[in-house]
């Protein structure tokens, strides 16, 4: 046991002395939650629109009238051709337009229909349906007004809820991400380099001719890392609720309980790299370049799953970090108990098993 | 110059020796390229709904119906439990709540007008805001259905019957996938040619080579020079491999100058691979290089409006992103693959990228000590 002690004073040494790497640990967690809860919005607005009416009247100005008041989009100067518009959509002057037919008035009036077009550049699918609808929808509104003065039958009013997130906040959906992304970084990718570094430099072989057990050398590397994790969950967790407003529903002893499992989950993965390794060049594009990805992308942190063909499904299921967000939004977001993140919870420590089990093979193989 | 031929067939035998970076460079972008863009998908289809039909009636029924009959919703369940519906959201079953008053049928023909209501799991906010826009419009078009079938006339003569046409330029189809291969190849180039350089130089810090050159009477310049064009050639081969794959496995190929497209790339991954260079040479460790260089890396690829719109950013997000060189050069990336851009028109974008790649291949020089 003072041997352990030992150890894990050993460490903290190094990574104290190291400033620079401290600070960057301890300060990363802050900007990405600064960053993804402040600049990162899926909303779409500042929509840069441009209104093509070829003959201007009553019907058209109030349209415009309605666009120009939208919290969503900015009226752009009125093109004076079709080919202007296109022009100025491929060169990315403005987002979408609204062109107007000649006689647009008189047709409504005559004939009752008439039609406009609008043209997005859909580039973005995303944004590209999103502001067409936005569009549709205030010229939907003007409509109605035009027609509230006649009686029309069969109206049915729709009264909407946004549930576990009423005030559309990005942030509800980015911070249990940002947890995962973050903690699963600095402790794979930190346990992972400062193991192998030894062995680059040579000292692991000091290590392992002392008596202490190699198991017990392992552990007493992750145990500063563990510390490190706990406090940026400390900040993570603070800096959400007081800054980003992101309340914590649920109970907060169950989210620090998963948190803590997947830290440990993080470790062991690093200690798996670290026993399969040679050199920190390798240690560090496999688990900088070779995590973050699928973290990033597969563990449905930005984009739903539920979108993702089956076999990345599959795929995603093998990202420990998938887990761990779908509990923490559980928990976290809406506010559910421990009955319904017994599977995550189950998975996560299956998970742990086995690469704990794989890296202590790895290493009795290393020792002959 | 000739000191920098040696130097830069220094650098290369090092890397092809190395064991992981020649297979990254040919099997990264298969890899990313064959997977990845088939995870990212904003498309919001197959939404689970649960109808809580408390009506039971011919008019709830067939709402119903035509829900069901709907690409975007799968039914989930039909019951007359609000709390039970409301279970299966929280339990992830069921996206989307729909509720039907028991007095719907009566009020629509005797009040002319009806309540519905609708609740959506917003914990990912484009799936409910879309879930709850489609459930809307079929309820819409449900109303305007019925009457039709009571006067087919009332519309034409009564209402001004405006109809809208949306035309969708550059990606008629709206794939995603289409939006995001460029956007991919330009984040593959970033996180090779950024983190690659930033291990170098403190590479040979820590075995201690860096002596050896540094009694050498190679100059600054050419040292980093030398330790930039490798990346460059790496750079350029893996953006050719992209171009490719790209082309053959999606059929997606540069609609605008190609000229272009490698002129940007060439700027680009000079100044990414100096910032690489700039990182390295202020980290004593590679750890210290890495942890900087994953920083910077994270946030330049967040605020380059890659994944998300830079025009919904606050004003000092897009300050950021102004400044950033991804988001320019993806913006060239996009431009020049869906836009069929060509070079005048991105002499802008590409002068913001010239003036990074020789600030920072400048500041990569005059950061270097000779003497330590």
């Amino acid at each position: 046991m003072k041997q352990f002690i030992a150890f894990v004073k050993k460490e903290f040494y190094h990574i104290s002395r190291d400033r620079r790497t401290m600070l960057i640990l301890l300060g990363m967690p802050v900007v990405q939650i600064l960053i993804f809860g402040f600049a990162i919005n899926m909303e779409v607005q500042n929509i840069r629109i441009a209104i093509f009416e070829p003959q201007a009247d009553v019907y058209t100005q109030d349209i415009k009238a309605r666009v120009e008041a939208s919290p969503y989009f900015i009226l752009k100067d009125a093109p004076h051709s079709i080919q202007e518009v296109d022009e100025r959509l491929r060169k990315g002057e403005i987002d979408i337009a609204l062109i107007f037919p000649n006689n647009f008035h008189d047709d409504l009036i005559h004939s009752g229909t008439s039609q406009a077009q609008i043209i997005t550049d859909s580039s973005d699918p995303n944004i590209g349906t999103i502001s067409t609808n936005y569009l549709r929808a205030i010229i939907g509104k003007q409509q109605m007004e035009w027609m509230s003065l006649q009686q029309i039958p069969y109206q049915i009013n729709v009264t909407s809820k946004l549930h576990y997130n009423p005030e559309m906040k990005s942030a509800y959906t980015f911070v249990p991400g940002i947890m995962g992304l973050v903690l699963m970084i600095i402790c794979a990718i930190m346990t992972s380099i400062s193991i192998v570094r030894e062995k680059e430099k040579g000292t692991m072989e000091v290590l392992l001719a002392s008596p202490i057990k190699s198991t017990t050398i392992l552990i007493s590397k992750t145990i500063p890392y563990l510390a490190l994790s706990i406090v940026n969950l400390a900040t993570i967790l603070l800096l959400s609720v007081y800054v980003l407003k992101v309340p914590i529903v649920g109970s907060l002893f169950l989210l620090i309980f998963v948190s803590i499992l997947f830290i440990f989950l993080s470790l062991s993965l690093g200690l798996l790299i670290s026993t399969l390794v040679q050199t920190q060049e390798v240690a560090i594009i496999i688990s900088g370049i070779g995590l973050m990805m699928p973290v990033l992308i597969l563990s449905g942190m930005i984009f739903p799953i539920s979108n993702m063909p089956v076999v990345l499904q599959w795929l995603s299921a093998l990202v420990p970090a998938r887990w761990f967000i779908e509990a923490v939004k559980k928990i976290m977001i809406q506010g559910l108990g421990f009955a319904s993140v017994i599977k995550e919870v189950s998975i996560l420590i299956g998970m742990i098993s086995v690469i704990v089990l794989l890296s202590i093979k790895k290493i009795k193989t290393r020792l002959e | 110059m000739r000191t920098l031929k040696y130097l830069i067939e220094k650098e290369f035998k090092q890397i092809w020796r190395n064991p992981i970076i020649p297979k990254m460079i040919l099997g990264y972008p298969v890899m990313v390229l064959l997977i990845f863009p088939w995870a990212i998908n904003f498309e919001v289809k197959n939404i689970h709904i649960n109808i809580v039909d408390q009506n039971k009636s011919s008019y709830s029924q067939r709402l119903i119906n035509k829900i069901d009959a709907s690409a975007y919703f799968i039914v989930n369940d039909v019951t007359t439990s609000y709390e039970s519906s409301l279970q299966d959201m929280e339990s992830g079953k069921c996206d989307i709540i729909l509720e039907i008053p028991s007095s719907f049928d009566e009020s629509l023909v005797k009040e002319k007008n009806a309540n519905i209501s609708i609740v959506a799991n917003a914990l990912n906010t484009t799936q409910g805001l879309l879930g709850n826009n489609y459930l809307t419009e079929i309820i819409t078009d449900f109303s305007s259905d019925l009457r039709f079938e009571i006067n087919p006339f009332l519309i034409t003569q009564k209402a001004h019957n405006l109809e809208i046409v949306p035309r969708y330029r550059y990606n008629e189809t709206l794939d995603y996938k289409v939006f995001m291969l460029p956007a991919f190849i330009v984040l593959m180039i970033t996180l090779i040619c950024g983190i690659l350089p930033s291990l170098n130089v403190v590479l040979e810090k820590e075995i201690g080579t860096i002596h050896q050159i540094n009694t050498t009477p190679v100059s600054k310049f050419n040292f980093i020079l030398a330790k930039v064009i490798p990346y460059w050639i790496i750079g350029l081969i893996i953006l050719t491999i992209s171009i490719f794959i790209t082309w053959i496995l999606f059929g997606l190929f540069p609609s605008g100058s190609i000229i272009a497209l490698y002129i940007a790339s060439v700027i680009f991954i000079l100044g990414i691979s100096a910032l690489g260079i700039v990182i390295s040479n202020y980290s004593d460790t590679m750890q210290q290089s890495m942890f900087l260089v994953m920083f910077f890396i994270l946030i330049i690829i967040l605020l380059s409006g890659m994944f998300t719109p830079v025009s919904s950013m606050p004003v000092w997000a897009k300050v950021i992103a102004y400044v950033n060189p991804l988001t320019h050069f993806i913006e060239i990336m996009r431009l020049i693959y869906l836009k069929a851009n060509s070079f005048t028109d991105l002499l802008r974008p590409m002068g913001v990228l010239a003036l990074f790649a020789l600030a920072f291949n400048g500041w990569a020089v005059l950061s270097y000590k000779k003497s330590s």
